[in-house]
């Protein structure tokens, strides 16, 4: 191996080097400056994802192991711009005084959880994407336990660490028979003689049900609003979006590229599960008060829209998926950071108590208000695009009555997306939340997610350029 | 291979396994046993392994690394695992899951 081919794993290096870096400086740093550590561990991150937007060659390195092609960088650097978007928005929070001490093993946990999603993305075969799937999951479980001294965050560590083992022990169940059955490993190898024999489909259901643990879909997802509600809030977006993200990307890749043999299968499947979970998220959410419980069930309920793309098994489902993905980046960042931000500066996280936010926080109601939109798909925002992007491709698959049952649930969607609206715009209460002011990074982080619900809609070359790099079934 | 258990035993036991891990999963109301319930499920892909890459695929050791990853990290799962386990038993006083339930539905 030369250097040159280390130079493919650049992403991966890079984002090794920050962590170690990051916890060198920790041990070197007096007490009394750590706090200069978080402008420079975001500083850093901001300098990663930029290199990450430079060409990239392609290639494979491990002898098959790892892989990078232009299609998985772009996938790597949107998860780079939400990671980023994230952390900009974690300020206040890590910033708090009791969180003084431990604010570096924040960056880096969030990190090594992110260096396990580029290698999940990148894997060749299932020994990497197992090793990177388990590297993206145990770490966020410690994040997710962070705030050791609250009951509420240890009950969702744990509760997070206990369903992830037992989704990864499902799906190494099914990878093992899917060893057994073909004698390799390798993606490529594995799906040359993958037929739709009996044991080959008991491997693939056992492989999707772990895959779908990690996206959280019905039958899958009760970890999910446990979890979404006990960890801090950055943690939870975090999961919500890059986790979710990530999973999804490199589901989309197996099933494209692996388990393309059992095309009618995995659709069925997918149809069944995507119905159940836009039902369940959709009829769940109707009924929380607590904005993070809420925003989970709206985040289970888009995953089941993701599946509509991918059920498509053409070019344009992939680029929809990934496209999707993108705007639902901006656009539920774009809630949690209104919903982190006001939760730092009051510590309230109930839907009635954004009632008459609007009069005190105009720009925090106007944001939240786009994110919203954008989450339900309403025309001028991004939101709308990516879904319409989704139906087209299922539409032109032909699976029309899907489409009708997802329209369906989108206006179900829209019911509860404009409640928070209506509380914020209508509402009126003696106490509404006080006016404050975020400090400039948590500002620039809500700037970049409304930017982004309104450019990536607008900014056709965005859906093009990913539409360029993606491959269908076929 | 005469004289060898032949490879059906092997499969047999790890698809028990398999299912008494499930079982004891959903069964178990201490976190430490359902901890303890997912070492055996995780166990039993590793016989799976080993076994077919014994008994079908002699000539490539693919099975053998794949089991040796896997327990390197479950190892790494329990640690955190007990961690968390560890804080939950300071926050509630019990490691019981329906002593953690306060957040429902």
């Amino acid at each position: 191996m030369t250097v040159n081919d280390f130079l493919l794993m650049r992403h991966e290096l890079m984002l090794v080097a920050i962590a170690l870096i990051l916890l060198i400086t920790d041990l070197m740093v007096k007490p009394a400056h750590k706090s200069a550590i978080v402008p420079f561990a975001i500083a850093l991150f901001a300098v990663q994802t930029i290199v990450g937007f430079l060409p990239a060659d392609e290639g494979v390195l491990f002898g098959g192991m790892f892989k990078t092609t232009p299609l998985i960088s772009l996938m790597k650097n949107v998860l780079n711009i939400g990671v980023l978007i994230i952390l900009l928005q974690s300020w206040p929070w890590v910033n708090k005084p009791e969180n003084r001490e431990k604010m570096s093993e924040y960056f880096i946990l969030l990190f090594s959880t992110l260096i396990g999603m580029y290698f999940m993305i990148s894997s060749g075969d299932f020994l990497m994407f197992y090793l990177g799937l388990e590297t993206a999951t145990i770490p966020i479980a410690a994040l997710a336990a962070y705030t050791h001294h609250q009951t509420k965050s240890a009950e969702a560590g744990v509760k997070l660490i206990l369903s992830s083992a037992l989704s990864s022990g499902i799906l190494l169940f099914g990878l093992s028979l899917i060893y057994g059955s073909t004698g390799s490993i390798y993606f490529d190898q594995v799906a040359a003689v993958y037929s739709n024999a009996p044991m080959q489909v008991l491997a693939f259901l056992f492989f999707i049900s772990g895959m779908a643990f990690k996206i959280s879909l019905v039958p899958f997802h009760l970890w999910t609003a446990d979890v979404y509600e006990g960890a801090p809030v950055n943690v939870t977006s975090y999961l919500s979006v890059v986790s979710k993200g990530a999973a999804s990307f490199i589901l989309v890749l197996v099933l494209y590229k692996v388990f393309f043999q059992l095309f009618d299968i995995w659709q069925n499947v997918l149809y069944v599960i995507s119905v159940l979970t836009m039902f369940v998220g959709n009829l769940f959410a109707l009924r929380q008060q607590n904005m993070k419980r809420f925003l989970a069930f709206s985040s289970i309920a888009q995953a089941g829209f993701i599946l509509l793309g991918m059920m498509a098994g053409s070019q344009m489902g992939m680029t929809s998926v990934i496209y999707f993905i993108l705007v639902y980046i901006f656009s539920n960042l774009g809630a949690f950071g209104v919903v982190a931000a006001i939760e730092a500066s009051t510590g309230k996280i109930l839907m009635s108590d954004y009632n008459g936010l609007y009069r005190t926080n105009p720009k925090l109601s106007l944001l939240m208000m786009l994110a919203m939109f954008s989450l339900a798909g309403i025309p001028p925002v991004a939101g709308f695009f990516g879904k319409f992007f989704l139906f087209t491709s299922a539409a032109s698959a032909g699976l029309y009555w899907l489409v009708f049952i997802a329209v369906l649930n989108a206006t179900i969607s829209l019911y509860y997306y404009l409640m928070v609206v209506k509380a914020m715009f209508i509402n009126k209460t003696d106490t509404p939340i006080a006016p404050f002011r975020s400090d400039s990074m948590t500002r620039l982080g809500l700037i970049l997610s409304g930017l982004g619900i309104f450019v990536v809609g607008f900014w056709s070359q965005v859906y093009e350029f990913i539409n360029s790099l993606s491959v269908g079934l076929f | 291979m005469t004289g060898t258990i032949p490879l059906q035993y092997f499969l047999i036991i790890s698809t028990l396994m398999f299912f008494t891990g499930i079982y004891g999963f959903l069964t178990r109301r201490n976190l430490i046993t359902m901890l303890m319930s997912i070492e055996l499920i995780l166990n039993s892909v590793n016989i799976n392994f080993v076994a077919f890459n014994r008994f079908l695929y002699p000539d490539n050791l693919h099975g053998h690394f794949f089991s040796l990853i896997v327990i390197a990290v479950a190892a790494a799962e329990a640690a955190v695992a007990i961690a968390i386990i560890i804080n939950i038993y300071r926050n509630f006083r019990s490691i019981d899951v329906d002593k953690v339930d306060e957040m429902k539905f």
